[in-house]
């Protein structure tokens, strides 16, 4: 397989955050090749991405309530996750699997009302999280049902390698997006949301899960600060040759997934098809931890440990 | 057998009144059930901003009955481990647990099946028998989820009886009767009569105010264990035990344990309703009282509870079972002592 025939088996890793998914692999063919992406591309990567982000986000904290009983608020956030959709739909023509990350740029360009719609996600977003805060997560059940449950301390996330909201929950203010800006996010104000105690201890479900609900906030601040910045005329896509050759050499590439880092590592031959082709995905590692922290919890515990850490199986079994 | 509704009344004692009798509340309950399913599907989706079911018939009316219908249809499984003869009577015998317990219902001054001295107590004794029926299916199914369920619900049955049967005790003392239609008349009058607010009386029952109305949610809470619903789901928690003691169960026996779960809301509702808020007494003095407004008025106390159940469902997780143990007997048992004998102060002093 081609390089480019590739991207869409990538979007089937995770895919509840396919664009997400793309981008590191799409980074890393272009660092090797030495492509100069266009202004406007960076942007609208960002924007969609972080769209995903929020998608990927409204998956786990739904679900982590489902897992704890609670119905109504899944249906809340898969309402608005349907208007993220709906956007990125428009902008890539598929509504889960995209393949909308090119070499060089973007598969297809911006509609008139983008800018309007995104926006009005936005707003929504923040509602909905509102609503969540006050019907779930400060629930007296819901904060009995997963404080002080699966505690993860910091030491043990970092040598499971854990990333992402997993580690952050543990307190460890780690995020690709800051401590490697790639693409055009050192041009961007937010904050990186980690487990507190407020409730409970550092590193428990509760704060697993409240992280992805802050970082739904700092994800929102972002894509309006990308909307504002964003030139809006201009091709989406940078002058790429048309067989995409990699020089021989290898590459590896990361960044942050909604889950956690995600790293490529690709070994060029020279030729069109590259001859290894590695995925560090965040899942997996996560996933690694259960028996770590599960120990001498109840058997309910378990069903919400393996909720707050959110994983995806497409990635997972390999 | 003393003459306690009209049907006897007008037509005399035999066989064909007596089944009449049996079968007007069974007629009840079919109805009741179609009505609650459907408002269970219309309140949920309303609660998450759904419309609900909208195709059968109009505004989806006619959904209950297309499900009923479909779990007709659908092919009856008994696993091949499974201990057929229990496996196949415990969806009955849950059903039965429920219906007994109408035997005793006031549903209006003049019509209660059966006007035994000992109402609550009957009730009391025959709300256990679905507990069996629960653990007959689980532990039959010979599947581990079934079992755990069953064992989960047995326990939670057990914890909450305790509380629930103070609350019930205190309303005897107040009613110093347990005949549910004596506890009806108890209250009659005004809304401020009820037992909620401490029983009629003179001022001096504002003292037993504030225990009447802990009792009469520390009853709420431990009927919505009694009858597996949520935040006291874990017999069937669906994230933990697939679904709890009725996992195997297909077709019509799945229904009759669905069917029972909405009889026994039912049941509980209705017990709530006459002992607390005034069974089928008027809230507000002779207007609209009478024995066809009263058995409306019972049936909306009735109802506007199963209603609350159904919103709390949709509202709230599900809690843990240590915690849920933890909520009966340390939290739930002291304080409906507490009132208990708050109350009984109460009357022996007056």
């Amino acid at each position: 397989m081609t390089y480019p025939q590739i991207t869409p088996y990538i979007d089937r890793m995770d895919y509840i955050s396919a664009m997400n998914n793309e981008w590191p692999y799409v980074m890393a063919l272009e660092k090797m090749l030495d492509i100069k992406v266009p202004e406007k591309v960076e942007y609208l990567r960002v924007i969609v991405a972080e769209l995903n982000r929020i998608a990927n986000h409204q998956i786990a904290v739904a679900t982590f309530g489902l897992d704890a009983g609670a119905f109504t608020p899944f249906l809340f956030y898969f309402r608005d996750r349907e208007y993220i959709i709906w956007i990125l739909e428009k902008l890539s023509g598929a509504r889960l699997l995209y393949n909308y990350f090119r070499v060089g740029g973007v598969s297809g360009d911006i509609y008139p009302e983008f800018k309007e719609e995104v926006l009005n996600v936005v707003k929504q977003v923040r509602k909905t999280n509102e609503e969540v805060m006050n019907l779930l997560i400060y629930n007296s059940i819901f904060v009995k049902r997963t404080a002080n449950v699966g505690i993860l301390t910091p030491e043990v996330a970092i040598n499971f390698g854990c990333s992402g909201p997993v580690l952050r929950g543990s307190g460890i203010a780690h995020d690709l997006r800051r401590d490697e800006a790639y693409s055009v996010y050192d041009r961007f104000d937010f904050d990186i949301p980690v487990g507190k105690g407020e409730v409970g201890v550092v590193g428990d479900c509760w704060n697993r899960n409240m992280v992805r609900v802050h970082e739904m906030e700092q994800s929102c601040r972002i894509i309006e600060q990308a909307l504002e910045q964003m030139p809006m005329e201009g091709d989406v896509k940078a002058m790429i040759p048309k067989r995409i050759k990699l020089p021989k050499g290898e590459v590896y590439m990361r960044a942050e997934n909604p889950k956690g880092d995600l790293g490529f590592y690709i070994v060029s031959n020279g030729t069109d098809k590259p001859e290894r082709l590695k995925a560090r995905g965040p899942s997996f590692v996560n996933l690694s931890v259960i028996p770590e922290i599960s120990k001498g919890y109840m058997f309910a515990d378990l069903i919400l440990i393996l909720g707050s850490i959110d994983i995806v199986l497409g990635e997972v079994d390999r | 057998m003393e003459q306690t509704n009209f049907i006897w009344e007008h037509f005399g004692v035999n066989l064909w009144t007596v089944l009449a009798v049996i079968s007007l509340p069974l007629m009840f309950v079919l109805v009741y059930a179609l009505i609650a399913i459907l408002a269970e599907l219309k309140v949920s989706a309303w609660i998450q901003e759904r419309v609900g079911p909208m195709r059968t018939g109009p505004y989806g009316i006619l959904q209950p009955v297309a499900e009923v219908i479909k779990l007709i249809q659908k092919e009856d499984i008994t696993p091949d481990q499974s201990s057929k003869l229990l496996y196949n009577l415990a969806p009955f015998i849950i059903f039965t647990g429920a219906y007994a317990a109408f035997a005793v219902i006031p549903f209006s001054e003049s019509f209660v099946p059966a006007g035994i001295d000992v109402g609550l107590f009957y009730v009391f004794a025959i709300g256990s028998i679905s507990a069996m029926g629960i653990v007959m299916g689980g532990w039959a199914s010979s599947n581990k989820y079934s079992l755990m369920g069953a064992m989960r619900s047995v326990s939670q049955l057990i914890s909450y009886e305790i509380p629930a049967a103070m609350a019930i005790l205190s309303v005897v003392v107040l009613a110093s009767s347990m005949n549910m239609q004596e506890i009806s008349r108890a209250q009659s009058g005004y809304f401020w009569n009820w037992f909620i607010f401490g029983g009629p009386g003179d001022w001096t029952k504002i003292f037993v105010i504030p225990f009447t109305l802990g009792l009469t949610i520390i009853y709420f809470i431990a009927s919505l264990a009694e009858t597996n619903r949520v935040p006291f789901d874990i017999p069937e928690g669906e994230s933990e035990l697939v679904a709890g003691f009725h996992t195997e169960y297909s077709g019509m026996k799945f229904a009759m344990f669905f069917f029972a779960e909405y009889a026994n809301m039912f049941v509980v509702s209705a017990i709530l309703a006459t002992i607390f808020l005034g069974g089928w007494n008027s809230p507000f003095g002779d207007f609209m009282q009478g024995p066809w407004w009263g058995a409306m008025w019972f049936i909306l106390k009735a109802f506007f509870i199963v209603l609350i159940q159904i919103w709390i469902r949709w509202t709230l997780p599900r809690y843990r079972v240590d915690q849920l143990m933890y909520l009966g007997w340390k939290v739930l048992l002291p304080l409906s002592f507490i009132c208990f004998l708050a109350i009984s102060l109460f009357v022996m002093l007056n």
